[in-house]
């Protein structure tokens, strides 16, 4: 009996299914595909890269060209354009004598202890106005109020109080950079990412280590992009310091260039403080770019 | 009492942030009218105000604001809209970006400031000098977020748009535009802001004319600090509420687009 029920089953296994045969779909209007280029033209790659390390070149070429042209041709007087050659000339009186370097030392050093200063300030600032609400109840409002003025309000105000020392220089400098380091520092704080610290509640962690151990560590790199945003203000500022109070330094090279109509010191000027600039901020995004490795790439808005 | 692991009941704390300030004003009025110090730079909150009541009824105080206020307004337009323009061509064109952006890039880490006696030497002290200034402080910042706008289009957008075969014209208009107008607006914001900083900078450094910085210049040589004190004030307060200006047409803008606030 139970034989008989095996074979009945294995008869109704699998029935087979009569499948219609595929037909080609009817034909009809065929319209001719869009053409969408994903890639340009092939062209030889090493023709590409040539004309694309070039292009950048044309532009400083051509107007360095026009500089030369305008003066060469008595366009514009010396006066007013001097001569490339000229600018490149004085550039390199300014390294042989020492000049350079004296000014640049002296920008240098103001920027730094500035900066220091300044930074420094910021982020204990920020750090007690983001660990305590108290605190940023009584300060922040104030501190507020201040940032609305800019370094270049509290100038003439500095000057009074300072005289055209160096101190002036360091605490305008510094001022510069505390604002921002202040602001990115109390941001960090409150945009601690909410998992870690439901994370941290959710195993027991005291109030100290929370600060230490998800806190701090998630602040680091926004209080680093504070910490260069400062930076580029300090030097800004301290242009604006050095070209109206001041007796070395870059921007009283510029000041001075500029009072006896020496355009091709200033403009000589202008290009140093540009480049160390430059490559100060070169430096500052290197380190920032060593920090993000690795982390998820944060949007704020720094305005 | 911390910010970060309590969740404490909105409680009313705003009477906090007046503490500061209050006490601060206290201090400055005693100390003042106390003789505490015989320094001349000491100058008691009431001669501020009187200061500030004689500047206003005078007259000067408007001259002074007007004139730096149109200065600041045109350069900002001037520097917005041709940073518009170079923004889309470098947002736009890869060819123009590799012809101009690096050198554009070299061109904005010099220092702001460092131009003035450049400009001073071509175009005076006057206001034509002010002007240029200042659009070429607000011209940088629309340009750099500009040009980064429109290069952070979502790529999945623009695939959408090929799809659909949109031409260039449609990508531009109907994809790219709004897909940038965020940070389009965030330039414009900085462009405002950094304007007002350079116009106090611009007559600190070009001094000829009225204006506002002129008028703290003027205190600080002639050893007035109640003039200086309430030119700061002004710069302050001027410098907020083109702040809350700019914020406010930023979100109605978005709104108008359709775009989520922040």
């Amino acid at each position: 009996m139970a034989r008989a029920t095996a074979t009945a089953l294995d008869r109704q296994q699998a029935p087979v299914k009569q499948l219609a045969p595929v037909e080609r779909l009817p034909s009809f209007p065929v319209r001719p595909a869009r053409r969408v280029s994903l890639t340009p033209r092939p062209r030889s790659a090493w023709r590409t890269r040539a004309v694309n390390s070039a292009l950048p070149w044309l532009l400083p070429l051509a107007l360095l060209g026009l500089w030369y042209l305008g003066t060469e041709r008595g366009w514009l007087s010396e006066q007013v354009l001097p001569p490339p050659a000229y600018v490149y000339q004085t550039l390199g009186d300014l390294v042989s004598t020492g000049d350079l370097w004296l000014n640049a030392s002296a920008s240098l050093q103001r920027v730094l202890v500035g900066f220091l200063i300044g930074s420094g300030l910021g982020v204990s600032l920020g750090l007690v106005m983001g660990l305590s609400k108290t605190v940023e109840d009584y300060l922040l409002p104030t501190f507020n109020a201040l940032v609305q003025i800019p370094v270049l309000g509290w100038m003439p105000f500095a000057l009074l109080l300072f005289g055209i020392g160096e101190p002036l220089k360091y605490v305008l400098i510094a001022h510069a950079a505390l604002v921002p380091v202040t602001l990115c520092t109390l941001q960090a704080f409150h945009q601690v990412p909410k998992r870690l610290l439901e994370v941290g509640r959710a195993y027991g962690f005291s109030q100290r280590q929370i600060v230490t151990d998800i806190v701090l560590p998630s602040a680091v790199v926004p209080i680093f992009t504070g910490l260069r945003l400062g930076f580029t203000k300090a030097w800004l500022s301290l242009v604006v310091v050095e070209l109206l109070a001041s007796s070395e330094g870059l921007g009283y090279l510029i000041a001075y260039g500029r009072q006896l109509f020496q355009l091709d010191l200033v403009m000589a000027a202008v290009v140093v403080v540009g480049t160390v600039g430059l490559l100060i901020d070169r430096g500052f995004e290197y380190v920032e770019r060593r920090l993000n490795k690795g982390r998820a790439p944060t949007s704020g808005r720094l305005a | 009492m911390s910010s970060l692991a309590s969740t404490q009941p909105a409680r009313f704390t705003h009477y906090r942030g007046w503490v500061l300030p209050v006490v601060g004003v206290a201090i400055w009025w005693l100390a003042a009218n106390q003789g505490w110090s015989d320094s001349g730079l000491l100058v008691s909150p009431q001669k501020v105000a009187v200061t500030a009541w004689d500047q206003v009824s005078s007259g000067q105080f408007w001259r002074a604001i007007s004139a730096s206020l149109a200065r600041n307004l045109s350069g900002f337009f001037i520097g917005t809209t041709l940073g518009l323009i170079l923004g889309c061509l470098l947002g736009f064109s890869r060819l123009f970006e590799r012809l101009v952006g690096p050198s554009f890039n070299t061109f904005k880490q010099i220092s702001l400031f460092a131009w003035i006696p450049l400009i001073s030497v071509w175009f005076g002290l006057g206001d034509v000098a002010k002007v240029v200034f200042l659009s070429l402080a607000a011209l940088v910042p629309v340009v750099v977020n500009t040009c980064d706008g429109l290069r952070n289009v979502p790529p999945a957008f623009l695939e959408v748009a090929k799809v659909y075969g949109f031409s260039r014209w449609q990508t531009v208009i109907g994809v790219m535009l709004p897909a940038a107008l965020p940070s389009i607006f965030t330039g414009i914001y900085l462009a405002l802001v950094y304007s007002w900083l350079a116009t106090i900078g611009a007559e600190y450094l070009l001094v000829s004319g009225d204006g506002i910085g002129n008028t703290l210049i003027d205190g600080s040589e002639h050893f007035m600090m109640d003039l200086v004190l309430f030119g700061m004030v002004i710069i302050g307060l001027v410098g907020w509420a083109l702040n809350v200006l700019a914020r406010r047409l930023e979100r109605r803008m978005q709104r108008l687009y359709g775009i989520n606030p922040r």
